[in-house]
Formats: structure tokens, C-alpha cells, sequence
């Protein structure tokens, strides 16, 4: 897209979002929930959509969305009382012929989620989240022309969620998705796993040029990569301005992304659309919820990931950068907390050991923080050696590598390796002595104005010392002894 | 022994005058004599049957047993039983055995009942004659060139010629109360609620709600205490404290205020059955009940609200039955979509398919508001109705159908005057309030006329009282048709 493009139009992006709610059970059925079972072995009679079977909405999943709810608006978006609906539609993996989903009563009903662009800070506003069913799956390999159904997935609850078109590029929508992966994860409602279909997003895009009314949408469905929406926002954008440019129009339709050719095809125009002739599911009551339900869910959520930024900058002077890294899921900030815990404070020394060492090393074995094979008391330990000055930066990698590799605690490893630091100042000052004595060359370039000799005399110092040399102490008694 | 109620029969089974093995066989036996002119069953099990009864006087003999130990109970065959075919009524579901119980038939069970058989019913318990069935028409014991009302046809038939000591039915629009009334036996609905609809084909959820068909009030009593109770499985299931249905039936009515609605005596009323209604309500009055002229302005809209209401449930309940897990499938198709079409078209009869195309276009985009939401509204105003006239009376009465049982065919293909047959009932349906059916005499042709007693809410003791006291007064309950006596 060429900068000229940019200024002509304007994109406008609103996202769906499935979240997959980590219940044990299914929405409406006690069968269970786990990924990755034979076929058909988790669907139970209800499931199945037996004649007869009634479903039995699942407390669990509505904590949930209470969770969600009070993590994007507070009680103020909580609709106290919400409907469920039939979305009636045949498909051979949707064994009732309808799904049971919310439609005009949704249990949210707003939100907002704040997001970090390239701009600052932007707040996308949410319309809603309603509770939902997931239908089961279609095989339509290896059965000879015939296609198989799954139903283990059929019954598992879902929360969608509908933001409002406040996007305008596919960097926003992708960190909106971001935003919106991590708080999931955080309050525990999601595992986020998107190669699972956990979390998955629609787009929908439209262009316009500035000022003129909102463009016709295109909806592409079923995104389950940040790397696929953005690509997929991206050629739909393109399209869709080379489209109006050629004199063309834009159709109401929903697309598909496909990731080998990056490209978007038509899978139904609006015409083609279907009627789903939504109704109150009379199996189901509306669902009531109650102040101290609401206030019981209250107290169990966590510190949520913005408030945490903040009191991370406030109260730790960390950088907004370094808390954002922090934040950036329960998991990491858990580890920081534990190991400022530890430490009773070190809050910078804290946050750049674990945004440096420890996520290189993490990345390096493409792990998470949940496996990472130095606990946030080894840390701790580690840190508190360099505190005291017992070893130097240098030391410290170096113990960090035995830690990691399984040698122990960072006192039998410093012990084990003989790294303790020299921070005697009559021992170094003698160290140095003999190295001003032995570099003469150097001494008078530093003194002729060359700065770099004076690093050469460190090095010198540092090796004299076999590297234990406390470095800050070095420096200080070179300077003083050169000053002479 | 086909003529006693249940409690005569419990203590000859007690007394170990009959063993529930006998009774079982006893009514078996009638059964294969005369359902062929009936055809009240669809399916019969001897073999299950006889191993319950088998355990059944186990029971007894053990002291163990309960009110309906023993006792045969012909079951309708849109409750799902395990190891029983459940058809519905449908060739959709010709094949289906049932893999769970449902809640009544695991509360029978739990009773010490015997499944007697499953019988025969209006198509997904859609009519008011038993004559959609995919095993053909039921036929009316009192005269069998006559339907036997519907949907539960089979249950009442069954009741009527003594096939069964008792049945069980359900009611969406009347299809206990009516076929009850046109086979001169007793039928109940409880409030919507208070029997457990899971492992009940749904037609109507909203409306839908089962109960039992029998003699007299007493045993209606003594069913309704087994099926009746909270049940977690059913999300509109009411979780109250158990009651016993038998508690207020020796009570006197004096003093007992019977509203009887204007609108339920205008055209369309049958002279015949008019007559036996008043004669009815004079009775009440020499039992010392008054009688109150209430009105209940909306009744007219009920049948038009209904038939928009029930037909939507349905078409969304029905679709189901695609042809894809279970049930019929079409044995020639194209391709998925041909699939659906010619296993639903084969699959389904007529009127179940009027309904759900009238269904789907109550619903559909442009057309919802003006059917069924308005449909919706009609229903909280007809409920409000009767909670104006339940200020001024404790029991409404009238007629459960405007004519006696017409004949086999006579309104086959015209639904309009089928769905008129419901004119009395579906208000109590719509409204969720309890209902019954009793027999009090006779009109054209000698056919039974029913009486039809509607409660307010969780009322069922009190009618069942008012009905008890009626019967202990009259002997219609005690007539049975001649050819099967």
C-alpha cells in the first residue's frame, strides 16, 4: 500500500472474538471439555441432541463471563438479567439444528479494553459478550467421499465477544487481539490457545474515504493467528481500495483467509445469508444474576494487567516499557512479584534479570515462563549475591547458565566454581599496582588523552584478577591512582 | 380386577390375591384380544413387562412395596424408556431405542410400576385425534368408527377399554384432557413445572407438561405422587417441598366457589355436551359449592396465540430430526442438503410438517414481531385473565371439548376445525395453570362428555379434591364402553 493510499482512505476495523471458557464440563451438559479426545467420546446424550434431553446451563461458564465483564466495565456492564436464544440453522455438526447462544439480552453489554499503539494509548470500546455453544466438527478427509462428525466439541462454552469498529489499522486490531488474549488469560477464564481454536478472532474491515459515512463491511471469519489477522485485515484492505478505485463496489459478505495464498475468497454474500429466526430458548429461564453473585466474583478477581502497569511505574519507578513487559501476562508478573518478594525490593535489579537473562533463555528454548527451569526463589537467590557484592555482572551470567543447566542454588554454584567477587580494597589496589607498573604504554597514552587506554588497563585488571575484580572498584582506584 | 382403582388393586396385590406377574398378564392378554380394533399400543414387550412385575412382587413379598407396586401403567410413546422402542408416533423415529429413561418413567420405575407397553399417539403429539400416527388411527373404545381425542389417544383408549389399570400422557394444547374427556375417563396437566419434561419428546417446550390418565380422581392422586417432583435435568422443573396429592380428597366442598366463564358455553358448544355441563355444575351446587358467573375476556384469542406459539417451538425442537445421528434416514440422496430434505419429507407426516412451516414463518426475519411476539403478549394477557378470576372463584369449570368424539376422518383434512377442538383447553396451557378432565355423562351417539376443571397455580390437590367428592356423588367414572367391559 503506498503512502498516497493512506491518506486517501480510511480503514475500520470491529473484531468478534471466540473465547473458549475453561470449564470442566460443557455449557449445558456434564460431559467433559478436554482437548484432544477420540471422536465422539465426549459427547454425551445431550450432546448429541437425543430426543428428549434437555440442556442445564453450566454455573461455571457464567462466573466467567462475570469474570470477563467485571475485568472490561466492572458491575455496570453486567446485564442482571440476560436471555438465552435459539440460532436455528441445519449443519451435520450442530446436532439440534440450532445453537443456543444469547441474542438480544447479552450478559455483557459494553466494556472497554485499553490497547498500546504506536501513537500511545487507545481505548476500543466493546459492545458486548454473550455466552454461547460451540458446534461440533466436520472431517472431510479420510473417509472415502463421506464426511465424518465429531461432537466433542459440540456443547463447549464460548464467550463472544464484540467490539465496536474503533479500529483503523491492522496494527491496532492485532494489538487489540493481543490485549484482549492476554486479560483472558490473566482473570483465568481462557487458556488462549489458539492452535486449538481457544481464541479466535472475525474481522470485520470496511474502507472510507475521510469523513464519508462507513464503507459496506466484509466479515473474514475464523482467525486463530495474530499473524493471519493482520495479514488478512492487510490484503482485505488492499482489495477492497483497489476494488473501489477500479470503480467497483463492495458486497456485504463474509470471507475466508487463506494462509498459503494470503489471500481472501468469497464463502457468502448477504443474500445467501442465512435466517436464523433467533427465539427465547423456552428449555432455559433467563438468567438472573445477583448482586452478591457479582460482588462474590469481585472479590476473587486478580489485580487486572493496566491497574498492575500503573502501580508497577508508580510505585516501583520502573519505565512504562518494562512494566508493560511485566504485565504482559499473570504468569510473569507472579514471577516478579515472587522475586521482589524475595528480595524485599529490587525492583529495577528484578525486572531487568527477568526481561533480559531469563525471557533470552527462555526464548532461546522456546519455553514459557510457567516451565522455566529457574524458579523465582533461585532468582531471588542470585540476585541477593549480587546485591551484596559477593560476584560481579560477569559472575552472575555465568552462575545464571549453572542455574539453568540444574547445578543448584546460586551459593553452591558461586562456591563450587570459586567465583566469589574481590572487594578487598588493599588486594586490588596491589592488582593494581603491578598492572600500572606492567603497562607503562598505556599509562602515558591515558595521560597523553587516549580515554580507550583506560579500558585496556581495566581489562588488564579484570584478567589479573581472573575476573573476580569487583569492576566499580576497578574503575575507582585507577582513576584515583592516575590522577596522581 | 379391570375395574377397581389403583388403591383396590394395591391391596390385592398386598394380600396376595394377584401377583403383579397375573395383573400384568391379565391385562397383556386383553391387550392381544383387543387392541387389533383399538390400537391404543404401538409397542408391546411381554418379556420386559413380565420381569418387572416378576420384580414388582419381589417387592411386595419383601414388604417393600409402594402405592403402585405391581400395577401395569401403559406409558405414551413420547416418553423415552431404555431398552423401549420410542417412537413418537413417527416413522422419524420407527428405529429409535431409547439408550435413558425418562424422569416419569424412572420415577414409575422407582414406584415399582410395570411398563404395560407404549401407546400410540397423534404424530410428535401434534392433533386432537390420534389419527396422524405412523401405525395408523386410534380408535375410540365407546365406538370405534370414532377418534379417541388426541394426542394421548392411546393412553386413554388403553384406560377406557381396560387394557391398563392406568397411563400416562402429555399435554401441549389439551392432549391429556381431551382424549381423556372423549373416553370418558379421568386425565390431569399439572402447573407447568411440576413434572420433570426430560426424556419427554419435546413438541411445545414451553407448553408441553406431562401427567397421568386414569379412572378415577383418586388414582390420578396416587400417579401424580410418583411423577411429580424437582428434577435438575430440567431447567423449568420447580424446586418445591413434595406434596401429596391424596391429602385433600375427603374434604367437603361447601362453601368451594366454581367460576364458570361465559365465553365457554357460546357457539360452537355442543347442546349435548352444554346439558351435561350444567348438570355437572348442579351437582357441585347440591355439594355445596357456589357457582360464579367470572369471564375470562381473552379466551378467544387463545386458540389463534397457541397455533402460532406451539408451531414455532416445534419447528426449532424438530429440527433435530435430520436424518444425520438417529432416526429415519432417506435411503437414496445427492448430496448433504438432499439428504436433509428427503429424510425429513419421508420422515415426517402432514401435519407435522403444516406445523413447522407454520413454525418457521412465525419466526422468521419481518414476520416475527407480528406473530410471535404479539402471540407472545396475547399469552401474558390470557394468563392475566385468570389471575383476575382466581380473585373471585377457587375452581373454573366448563366443557374440556366442544363435542363429543366425532367420527374417524371427519376432520382429518380440515385442520382449522381439528385445531377448534382445542378451543377449551390450550388457555391452561398458555397460562401454565393445572387442568383436568372428568367424566359427567353422556351425549350424541352415547359418547362420554368430559368436565373440565381448571386450578390456579399448585391448585392440583384441591381440584383432585373437588373431582374425588364429585365421583363419591355420581357414577360416571364407572362406566365403561359395553364391547369391552
Amino acid at each position: 500500500m503506498n503512502a498516497k493510499r493512506e491518506v486517501q482512505w480510511e480503514t475500520v476495523i470491529g473484531l468478534e472474538t471466540h473465547a473458549q471458557l475453561s470449564t470442566v464440563s460443557k455449557i449445558f451438559s456434564g460431559a467433559a471439555t478436554q482437548f484432544g479426545a477420540a471422536p465422539n467420546v465426549q459427547a454425551c446424550a445431550v450432546d448429541i441432541a437425543l430426543p428428549g434431553v434437555l440442556p442445564v446451563l453450566n454455573q461455571a461458564a457464567v462466573e466467567k463471563a462475570l469474570r470477563f465483564g467485571l475485568a472490561v466495565g466492572g458491575p455496570d456492564v453486567i446485564n442482571r438479567r440476560s436471555v438465552f436464544a435459539r440460532k436455528n440453522y441445519f449443519y451435520p455438526d450442530l446436532p439440534k439444528g440450532y445453537q443456543i447462544s444469547q441474542y438480544e439480552l447479552p450478559i455483557v453489554a459494553g466494556g472497554s479494553v485499553k490497547i498500546q499503539t504506536q501513537e500511545g494509548e487507545k481505548i476500543v470500546r466493546l459492545t458486548r459478550a454473550h455466552l454461547e455453544e460451540d458446534a461440533g466438527k466436520s472431517l472431510h478427509e479420510d473417509f472415502h467421499g463421506m464426511s465424518g462428525i465429531d461432537l466433542n466439541r459440540a456443547g463447549t462454552p464460548l464467550l463472544e465477544i464484540v467490539s465496536e469498529p474503533d479500529m483503523c489499522s491492522s496494527e491496532e486490531a492485532v494489538a487489540y487481539a493481543k490485549a484482549l488474549h492476554a486479560l483472558v488469560r490473566w482473570i483465568g477464564i481462557c487458556d488462549g490457545n489458539m492452535q486449538e481454536g481457544s481464541f479466535r478472532c472475525d474481522a470485520n474491515v470496511s474502507v472510507r474515504r475521510p469523513g464519508a459515512p462507513l464503507g459496506t463491511r466484509r466479515e473474514i471469519k475464523n482467525l486463530n493467528s495474530f499473524r493471519f489477522l493482520q495479514q488478512a485485515i492487510e490484503y482485505e484492505v488492499r482489495w477492497q481500495i483497489e476494488t473501489l478505485e477500479d470503480g467497483g463496489s463492495i458486497e456485504q459478505a463474509t470471507v475466508l483467509f487463506d494462509p498459503d495464498t494470503g489471500q481472501t475468497r468469497m464463502m457468502r454474500t448477504k443474500e445467501d445469508a442465512h435466517d436464523y429466526r433467533y427465539f427465547p430458548d423456552p428449555d432455559l429461564l433467563p438468567l438472573e444474576v445477583s448482586a452478591a453473585w457479582i460482588d462474590r466474583i469481585r472479590r476473587d478477581l486478580p489485580e487486572l494487567p493496566q491497574a498492575k502497569r500503573e502501580r508497577y511505574v508508580r510505585d516501583y519507578q520502573l519505565s512504562d516499557y518494562d512494566a508493560g513487559v511485566l504485565t504482559a501476562s499473570r504468569e510473569v508478573a507472579d514471577f516478579y512479584e515472587q522475586l521482589i518478594g524475595a528480595l524485599g525490593g529490587g525492583y529495577k535489579l528484578a525486572s531487568s534479570w527477568i526481561a533480559g537473562e531469563l525471557f533470552g533463555a527462555l526464548r532461546r528454548a522456546g519455553m514459557e515462563i510457567s516451565q522455566s527451569p529457574i524458579s523465582s526463589a533461585q532468582l531471588a537467590g542470585l540476585l541477593q549475591q549480587i546485591q551484596q557484592n559477593a560476584i560481579n555482572g560477569k559472575q552472575a551470567k555465568e552462575v545464571f547458565d549453572a542455574m539453568w543447566a540444574g547445578e543448584g542454588e546460586a551459593a553452591t554454584i558461586i562456591a563450587a566454581k570459586g567465583l566469589s567477587q574481590i572487594s578487598d580494597a588493599g588486594e586490588l589496589e596491589q592488582v593494581i599496582d603491578d598492572v600500572l607498573a606492567a603497562n607503562a604504554r598505556s599509562v602515558e597514552e591515558y595521560r597523553a588523552g587516549k580515554d580507550k587506554a583506560f579500558n585496556a588497563l581495566v581489562g588488564q585488571a579484570m584478567k589479573a584478577t581472573k575476573g573476580k575484580g569487583n569492576p566499580a572498584q576497578i574503575n575507582e582506584i585507577l582513576k584515583k591512582k592516575l590522577a596522581r | 380386577m379391570l375395574n377397581v382403582t389403583l388403591k383396590q388393586l394395591a391391596l390385592a396385590l398386598a394380600q396376595k390375591r394377584i401377583s403383579s406377574v397375573e395383573l400384568t398378564q391379565l391385562h397383556l392378554e386383553r391387550v392381544a384380544r383387543i387392541d387389533p380394533v383399538l390400537n391404543a399400543f404401538i409397542t408391546i414387550d411381554r418379556e420386559r413387562s413380565l420381569a418387572q412385575a416378576q420384580a414388582a412382587d419381589a417387592l411386595i413379598a419383601a414388604g417393600k412395596a409402594q402405592p403402585l407396586t405391581g400395577v401395569p401403567v401403559a406409558v405414551k410413546d413420547i416418553f423415552c424408556a431404555q431398552g423401549w422402542l420410542t417412537t413418537c408416533g413417527s416413522k422419524m423415529l420407527a428405529n429409535f431405542v431409547s439408550p435413558y429413561d425418562a424422569h416419569v418413567v424412572g420415577r414409575l420405575n422407582a414406584a415399582g410400576a410395570v411398563i404395560l407397553g407404549k401407546t400410540n399417539m397423534d404424530e410428535f403429539a401434534m392433533g386432537s385425534s390420534s389419527e396422524t400416527s405412523f401405525r395408523g388411527p386410534v380408535k375410540n373404545p365407546w365406538d370405534p368408527a370414532r377418534v379417541p381425542g388426541g394426542s394421548s389417544g392411546g393412553s386413554a383408549a388403553a384406560v377406557a377399554a381396560r387394557m391398563a389399570p392406568a397411563a400416562i400422557g402429555t399435554d401441549t394444547g389439551g392432549s391429556i384432557r381431551q382424549p381423556a374427556a372423549l373416553c370418558g375417563i379421568c386425565g390431569i396437566k399439572p402447573t407447568y413445572g411440576v413434572v420433570s419434561r426430560y426424556g419427554m419428546i419435546a413438541f411445545a417446550s414451553s407448553l408441553d407438561q406431562g401427567g397421568p390418565i386414569a379412572k378415577c380422581a383418586e388414582d390420578l392422586a396416587l400417579l401424580l405422587n410418583a411423577m411429580a417432583g424437582f428434577d435438575a435435568r430440567d431447567s423449568t422443573s420447580l424446586d418445591r417441598p413434595g406434596e401429596d396429592y391424596t391429602r385433600a380428597l375427603e374434604q367437603p366442598l361447601a362453601g368451594l366457589r366454581i367460576g364458570v366463564p361465559k365465553e365457554y358455553f357460546g357457539a360452537g358448544l355442543g347442546a349435548d355436551v352444554a346439558a351435561a355441563i350444567e348438570t355437572a355444575l348442579a351437582q357441585y351446587e347440591k355439594l355445596g359449592a357456589k357457582r360464579i358467573a367470572i369471564s375470562l375476556p381473552n379466551s378467544g384469542l387463545s386458540v389463534p396465540a397457541y397455533y402460532v406459539i406451539a408451531p414455532a417451538e416445534a419447528s426449532s425442537n424438530l429440527s433435530r430430526y435430520d436424518g444425520v445421528r438417529y432416526g429415519y434416514r432417506a435411503p437414496q440422496y445427492t448430496d448433504l442438503v438432499d439428504l436433509y430434505c428427503k429424510s425429513r419429507a419421508q420422515g415426517f407426516g402432514a401435519e407435522v410438517k403444516r406445523r413447522i412451516l407454520i413454525g418457521t414463518y412465525v419466526l422468521s426475519h419481518g414476520y416475527y414481531d407480528a406473530y410471535y411476539l404479539k402471540a407472545q403478549k396475547i399469552r401474558r394477557l390470557i394468563a392475566q385473565d385468570f389471575v383476575k378470576a382466581y380473585e373471585q372463584c377457587d375452581l373454573i369449570m366448563g366443557p374440556t371439548a366442544p363435542s363429543v368424539a366425532f367420527a374417524v376422518g371427519e376432520k382429518a383434512f380440515d385442520p382449522v376445525q381439528m385445531y377448534l377442538n382445542d378451543i377449551y383447553t390450550v388457555a391452561a396451557n398458555l397460562a401454565g395453570l393445572p387442568a383436568m378432565s372428568i367424566p359427567c355423562g353422556f351425549g350424541e351417539g352415547g359418547m362420554p362428555v368430559g368436565l373440565h376443571v381448571i386450578g390456579n397455580y399448585f391448585s392440583e390437590a384441591k381440584m383432585l379434591n373437588a373431582a374425588h367428592q364429585y365421583q363419591r356423588a355420581t357414577d360416571w367414572h364407572t362406566r365403561a364402553p359395553r364391547e369391552f367391559a
